[in-house]
């Protein structure tokens, strides 16, 4: 390893000060993104800043009608989260099934979102469940917070603090698994909310996470894997590589997206 | 921990957070130490393979196991093997299915034994750790 300075704030106001304070300081949660790239040197940060040592960071908790996961939560927290589990099973259920269980062991929820890794599980769920990001500074709703391959409207010095999701009405997450990596090669998390559906993509989309809105539209009329027949996510803008071409992919999003009402409305 | 603690014990096998040949105890839970940062863990108790069971006494049951039933071949892979076995026991208790070990083995990579005998051995390092004094 390089030489880096490696600072262990106690508040999540100390940890934003350091990062002001130290211009290319960069945050270490879980490390299971940021060691491997800074290990292949892709990223050499003169200054990491440990955000896991700050008490009450990973708390997970409801909130009125709302389930707010702490940022610094581990995978594995939110897998095994009896609050998790009655608010929001197919959130616990995401959780489990990302990587391995040494992985969930440090990887965090706010790690994962502040990446936005095109496979990653955790960006289907905020989309489609209509989450609010909390950071240091301000609020961001899900559909303004994603915005690109690992991009995000993240600002340099600002911190996810915490992640309130809104209680769906049913919700399932379905993935398919690379069978290499493990990231899904698509995964589609179905919610039904109060007002609306929402059907959120990852894997897919050579813009990362996206909204299937054909399929949306359908099933606000009626809950049903049913009333999918006939319709079809198109094959432009999905991702093609050694792994699935573009058209295997969106026929993969059909069929998740059909398991995954199915799974929603078996939950009853 | 293998260079300036002479702690051989713990492999690496790939260095890319693959393998789980370096699997060690955080706190109890198994993480992958290739991708762990040393400074992260000050302050916090770090378990490895030779931490199991005292200099010269009896092997640790899911040693044990793994020895009586031909859980290794090259034995490269092993310590990772056994430490992720007993983080399993402590999280799922001590009756194991096949389809329980061979999903939490998820993270684990073997390329000699084909896996059947590392479930059996775990699944018997289970059992035995019911009956131990070890953790
Ligand atoms: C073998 C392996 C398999 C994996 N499989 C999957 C999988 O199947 N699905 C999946 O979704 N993911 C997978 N991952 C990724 C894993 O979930 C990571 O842990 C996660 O993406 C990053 O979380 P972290 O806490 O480790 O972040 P870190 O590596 O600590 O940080 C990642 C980035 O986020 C920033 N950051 C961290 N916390 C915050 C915060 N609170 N606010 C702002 N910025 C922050 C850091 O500065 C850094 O840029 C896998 C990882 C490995 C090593
Ligand atoms: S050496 Fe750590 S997972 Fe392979
Ligand atoms: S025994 Fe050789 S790698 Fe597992």
């Amino acid at each position: 390893m390089y030489e880096f300075k490696y600072h262990r704030p106690g508040t999540v106001r100390q940890a934003a000060n350091l990062l002001v304070k130290n211009e290319d300081a960069k945050l270490i949660a879980g490390g299971h993104t940021l060691v491997p790239v800074m290990k292949q040197r892709l990223a050499s940060p003169p200054h990491l800043v440990d955000l896991s040592h700050i008490e009450g960071l990973d708390t997970i908790e409801m909130k009125g009608r709302s389930l707010v996961i702490g940022a610094t939560a581990k995978h594995a927290e939110v897998a095994n989260s009896a609050i998790v589990g009655e608010a929001i099973p197919a959130l616990a259920e995401l959780a489990g099934l990302i990587g391995d269980p040494a992985v969930r062991h440090r990887g965090t929820i706010g790690g994962s979102l502040a990446n936005n890794d095109p496979t990653a599980d955790y960006p289907a769920a905020v989309l489609a469940l209509g989450a609010t990001i909390v950071t240091n500074k301000r609020r961001l709703k899900a559909e303004e917070y994603f915005q690109g391959l690992f991009s995000t409207a993240l600002e340099a010095d600002e911190i996810i603090t915490k992640v309130m999701f809104p209680v769906p009405k049913k919700a399932a997450y379905i993935k398919f698994r690379n069978q290499a990596s493990r990231y899904a090669l698509v995964g589609v998390f179905v919610a039904k909310r109060p007002s609306d559906v929402r059907v959120a993509v990852t894997g897919a989309g050579s813009d990362g996470v996206f909204r299937a809105t054909a399929f949306e539209e359908a099933l606000k009329k009626r809950f049903s894997h049913k009333v999918l027949d006939g319709i079809a996510v198109p094959a432009e803008g999905l991702n093609s590589d050694l792994h699935g071409s573009a058209e295997y992919r969106a026929h993969l999003i059909g069929v998740l997206t059909r398991r995954a009402v199915e799974a929603a409305n078996a939950k009853d | 921990m293998r260079e300036n603690l002479r702690l051989t014990g713990t492999h690496v096998g790939c260095d890319t957070s693959q393998c789980g040949a370096c699997v060690v105890h955080l706190d109890g839970k198994a993480v992958k130490s290739c991708t762990t940062l040393a400074v992260m863990a000050d302050g916090h108790e770090v378990k490895t393979i030779e931490g199991l069971a005292a200099d010269g006494a009896p092997l640790h049951p899911m040693q044990e196991a793994f020895r009586e039933h031909h859980g290794l071949q090259c034995g490269f892979c092993t310590p990772g093997m056994i430490m992720t076995a007993v983080d399993l026991v402590h999280r799922k208790g001590h009756e194991l299915s096949d389809e329980v070990i061979r999903e939490e083995l998820e993270g684990n990579l073997c390329r000699c034994t084909g896996y059947q005998n590392i479930v059996a051995s775990i699944a018997a390092g289970a059992k035995a750790m019911a009956k131990s004094d070890l953790a």
